[in-house]
């Protein structure tokens, strides 16, 4: 055995590309599931949801402007810096979900094929969600599908990584931007997911990760009137309806929740790309 | 000069069949609602058009359960092409009907019969008939191998197009395999109610459509109501929210087609005569009844005066008057009610220092008839720039440069349409991208139709009405 | 570029515009342009005007006084023409109040015949030029059939522009001979026809049009006759849009000559609601409006008598001449 000591990593907010505190100067231990304190989590407060906003937003139009080619390419590069740090998230989401090494890796692996779903989808949701339609007139018409803006996504509490990268993905592949607030719980692969977005090509912004509680933090999503979307995943039961009343101020849509959380490993559908997509249909006439 | 004065040339009201006494149709029988009867108003006479029975929480109760009935025993349960044939039914039934349909919605609704007649009633039977053949088409439209209908839909439509409206609504859900609960508007429930009749002549089973005429208190039972599955709503953004904080929790399926301020957007490169035309179409057409309305010209400075002085020019052949009258081009304001609203807002204008023209035309002296208005030298602050009018109004802004044009259309919370006016190609291809709006119309304005989807970004709502996405909003997925 | 036009009292812009071909050119093809579905919808949503009662009555007076009656047949012989004037000088026989028609149309070498039978009338006789209908001659030959007609004593020269030259945008060569036509004219009064027919597209109609009207035509017309389509309702739309906006830039008051095609009654209407709505209402005027028909003073006169009598008339009922 060595004696050096170790160096214990920091967890902190992910913000714009950044890695700040919470403004609030709060954090929160993490334990493992047997209760072993693992490290302190910051703890997001209502302002950090709001610089998070801010930047989600300023992230919005460079993002959903970008080809989706080269989303494509992005999020695949996520897949492939995930697959580097393979054995970190092996071990982070075998301590915070309590698994066997066997069950986090296949944890991981599905993370990482997720990506890569995702990943192809880019190019192909224009393909699949629009369309051109056959007026009875002397038009061209057609509908494309465009990403709905800024999307908070409370993240699942029991799946730490599978589970988050499940409701992130479909976000961002459709061109959205995306304010999570992770498990309260299991925050740990959150952050480092998001050091692993921080070095892949997802600009900054495009994805803020906030730890911390949903209970706390939903709310100011929810009402935030900048914000269009909301996945009500990870929020406590309790609360959902509360949420999806807050979301009705600014006709936010709404993912709701299924009452239990569901399972991630099961293959994914189109439905959550779908809930992040706004259709848009355009006229021209035809002459000459 | 001798000057020209087109004689009255009045659609025969008669065509109307129109009765004294309307009631409500429930499980396939019209029957009378336990509700405090309504009366329906003529809003260019103000006369009283027929007496209309409304439904009670009970009578909402009675239908919903009908439409369980019918849609877990028969409809639901049908094979596509069955339903399919129900609905084209529906579809020529309101081609046969067509006139007396026109007559009757200009009566109870003021808009001219030229648009009732060439608008509402044509594209009504359009919606049955495309949705008609998607019954049996279902499993081809994108969501899995045999997508199942939603359940109950309750259904709560606005006032502008009293027809048109009940059409998107019941046509994809019964396509579907749905049944409805609809409740039209307070003040024009006449054609939901002859529609009503021809879903009878039709024969379909009982239950799989019923229509309950009421005010908001009846739209907030069907919403409400347990029973209910889906719940589509068209109106306000005001009551849009309600809608979405009343339904929270339930787990109900919800698609919202709310208000609009949209960006009219024309480039100093525009077809000038027929940018004026969509401009004049785009807030005119029906009273500016109309959610998607462009109620925000935005024009390039460079040509502004230039467009203004045509713009004035034709909006002043405006024909405002008698909605029966075949020459009229703006009917009456709906109601008491929105004419005050009109008023309200004209009045904030001129207060915050807008300039106000009316059209000289002249106005009957009976009913609620709001000349054509165009206000220019607006700013973006201003509240006629920002809330829905809705009505013959309209707010003129200029802009310099096309990423100026695109952050004013867009600095709204509403998103529903937007129009420009370019005959620069890739530029119409830029705007369309850059516009935030369910729909943008390019070099032309306020076009619809069964196959193209309608629905807003925002505040404007959500769920698209029309198109193979448009189903979405009546299948369980 | 010959001397601008006599007639028209150029603006000091307009003058610019036709000081050479570039900049003719660069102002024809600055116009706004026409999106063909708008301004077809626009004409058939103006087209469900129902012009009833005295209105109509109204309409079909201002029509009848609109029309200029048209033979232009290889066959016209003396007697036709003839028979043709009586007819515009008096459209109803057994209705004298009936308005007579506002010109006889022939070709120059029957335009002798027209005036004698015309004298005194007031009925003006027009007569077709420049090569008609093709225009494809010298200018030389444009300029003598011009001079044949108005020396016959035409108080009225209807040319046809070379669409050619115009197609392949020689814009300077068809403002210069309309300017020279116009100058041939002397007193008679020009109408340049465009045929619209041949000109494809909409955006050509109204750079055509402004062609006309910076080169001095008094009048822009659709059509020969003699190509399909003649005149449409949206090409004349176009054209009394070109003849408004000359308005404004000038004061001036120009005509707009739909022709060929125009048959009923119903469709005079349309034309004349285009006129009200699109032109405005000072256009309805023979000083500023015609008709190019031959079949359609029949209808007119059929149908007046359908308004007064109470009941449908028949065709046994008007004359043919």
């Amino acid at each position: 055995m060595s004696d050096r000591m170790s160096v214990l990593k920091t967890y902190k907010l992910f913000i714009g590309g950044a890695f700040p505190r919470s403004e609030s100067g709060r954090s929160y231990p993490v334990n493992d599931h047997r209760g072993n304190f693992l490290a302190n989590a910051a703890q997001a407060s209502r302002k950090d949801v709001r610089e998070a906003v801010t930047a989600a937003r300023k992230a919005f139009p460079g993002w959903s402007g970008a080809t989706a080619y080269n989303r494509g390419q992005v999020l695949y590069r996520v897949a492939e810096l995930l697959e580097g740090r393979r054995e970190q998230f092996i071990a982070e989401v075998a301590a915070s979900e309590g698994v066997q090494a066997k069950r986090a890796q296949s944890i991981v692996d599905g993370a990482i094929d997720r990506w890569v779903w995702y990943a192809g989808w880019t190019d192909k949701l224009a393909m699949v969600f629009g369309s051109s339609n056959p007026v009875a007139g002397p038009y061209f018409n057609f509908t494309m599908p465009e990403p709905t803006g800024v999307a908070g996504v409370l993240a699942p509490q029991q799946s730490s990584l599978l589970g988050l990268v499940s409701v992130l993905a479909p976000v961002i592949a459709t061109g959205s931007t995306a304010v999570v607030v992770s498990s309260l719980d299991r925050p740990l692969p959150a952050i480092t997911l998001s050091e692993v977005l921080a070095t892949s090509d997802v600009p900054g912004g495009v994805v803020n990760i906030l730890t911390g509680r949903a209970a706390e933090l939903g709310p100011w999503l929810a009402s935030h009137a900048d914000v269009n979307a909301i996945d009500l995943t990870g929020a406590p039961e309790s609360m959902r309806a509360d949420l999806e009343r807050a979301a009705a101020g600014t006709v936010k849509r709404v993912l709701r929740a299924p009452s239990s959380e569901p399972d991630w490993t099961r293959a994914p559908d189109i439905s959550r790309l779908k809930r992040y997509l706004e259709h848009k249909t355009v006229w021209h006439p035809v002459g000459v | 000069m001798t000057t020209w004065e087109y004689a009255p040339a009045p659609e025969n009201r008669d065509i109307a069949n129109l009765k004294p006494n309307y009631r409500m149709f429930v499980d396939g029988e019209f029957t009378e609602g336990t509700g405090e009867p309504l009366k329906t108003v003529n809003p260019a006479t103000e006369e009283v058009l027929a007496e209309v029975s409304t439904a009670s929480t009970s009578d909402v109760d009675r239908a919903v359960k009908a439409a369980r009935r019918a849609h877990d025993r028969v409809w639901g349960k049908m094979p596509g092409a069955e339903r399919a044939k129900y609905v084209y039914r529906i579809a020529r039934m309101i081609a046969e009907r067509a006139r007396e349909l026109a007559v009757l919605e200009s009566l109870d609704n003021g808009k001219p019969i030229k648009e009732s007649r060439d608008v509402d009633v044509p594209l009504a039977s359009a919606h049955f008939f495309h949705h008609a053949g998607w019954a049996d088409k279902l499993s081809y439209a994108g969501y899995g191998p045999d997508p199942r209908p939603v359940g109950v839909a309750g259904q709560v439509i606005p006032w502008n197009f009293p027809l048109l409206m009940a059409a998107w609504k019941i046509a994809p859900a019964l396509a579907c395999g749905n049944t409805v609960v609809l409740k039209p508007a307070e003040t024009t429930p006449l054609t939901a109610l002859v529609l009503a009749e021809i879903v009878q002549q039709a024969d379909l089973p009982p239950g799989v459509v019923n229509i309950l005429p009421g005010a908001g208190d009846v739209g907030a039972a069907v919403v409400e109501h347990p029973g209910v599955d889906k719940v589509a709503f068209t109106g306000s953004t005001d009551v849009g929210k309600i809608i979405q904080r009343a339904i929270a929790g339930t787990g109900k399926k919800l698609t919202l087609e709310l208000g609009g301020k949209a960006a009219n957007v024309v480039f100093d490169d525009a077809p000038l005569d027929q940018a004026v035309e969509g401009i004049v179409n785009g807030i005119f057409f029906n009273q500016g009844h109309v959610c998607c309305a462009g109620s925000r010209l935005l024009v390039q400075e460079s040509v502004a005066d230039e467009l203004l002085e045509k713009l004035r020019a034709r909006v002043s052949t405006l024909r405002v008057g008698d909605p029966l009258d075949k020459n009229t081009d703006v009917g009456a304001i709906n109601s008491a009610e929105q004419l005050r609203k009109i008023t309200d807002l004209v009045a904030s204008g001129e207060a915050e220092g807008a300039e106000r023209w009316t059209s000289a035309c002249p106005l009957p002296d009976k009913g609620f008839f709001f000349a054509p208005t165009v206000f220019s030298g607006v700013s973006q602050a201003m509240r006629i720039a920002r809330e829905e009018i809705f009505g013959p109004v309209l707010s003129v802004l200029t802009f310099r440069t096309p990423e100026e044009a695109v952050a004013k259309a867009n600095n709204t919370p509403y998103g529903l349409s937007a129009g420009i006016w370019t005959d620069k190609g890739s530029r119409i291809l830029w705007m369309a991208q850059k516009l935030r709006a369910g729909v943008v119309w390019a070099n032309t304005f306020n076009r619809f139709d069964p196959t193209a989807p309608f629905g807003g970004y925002q505040e404007s709502g959500f769920g698209r009405e029309g198109g193979r996405v448009g189903l979405e909003a009546y299948l369980d997925v | 570029m010959v001397a601008p036009p006599t007639a028209s009292g150029l603006t000091p812009e307009f003058a610019d515009v036709t000081r050479d071909e570039s900049s003719l050119r660069r102002f024809l093809h600055g116009l706004p342009g026409v999106d063909q579905v708008g301004v077809e919808q626009r004409a058939a949503g103006l087209g469900t005007r129902s012009i009833k009662k005295a209105s109509k009555l109204w309409a079909i007076d201002t029509a009848i006084s609109m029309v200029d009656l048209t033979t232009l047949e290889g066959a016209d012989t003396v007697g036709k023409v003839r028979s043709l004037c009586a007819k515009a000088r008096r459209p109803d026989p057994d209705r004298p109040e009936v308005p007579k028609a506002a010109a006889v149309c022939v070709y120059p070498d029957l335009v002798e015949t027209a005036v004698r039978a015309l004298a005194g009338s007031g009925v003006g006789v027009a007569s077709v030029a420049t090569a008609f209908p093709s225009g494809r001659s010298s200018m030389r030959v444009k300029i003598a059939d011009t001079e044949l007609a108005v020396a016959a004593g035409a108080s009225e020269v209807d040319m046809v522009i070379d669409r050619g030259a115009f197609l392949s945008g020689r814009y300077g060569q068809v403002f210069d001979e309309i300017a020279t036509i116009k100058h041939a004219c002397g007193d008679a009064h020009l109408k340049v026809i465009l045929e619209t027919g041949e000109l494809a597209t909409y955006d050509n109609v109204r750079r055509a049009s402004w062609l006309g009207l910076l080169a001095g035509g008094d009048f822009i017309k659709t059509s020969t006759g003699k190509v399909s389509p003649a005149a449409t309702l949206p090409v004349t739309h176009v054209m009394l849009q070109a003849v408004r906006d000359w308005h404004d830039s000038t004061g001036e008051l120009r005509g707009v000559k739909p022709a060929g095609g125009i048959r009923t009654t119903k469709d005079a209407i349309r034309y004349l609601v285009a006129v009200h709505e699109v032109a405005g209402p000072e256009w309805l005027s023979p000083e500023l409006f015609r008709f190019g028909a031959s079949s359609l003073l029949n209808d007119l006169l059929m149908q007046r008598r359908t308004q007064l009598d109470g009941h449908y008339s028949g065709p046994d009922y008007v004359t043919v001449d």
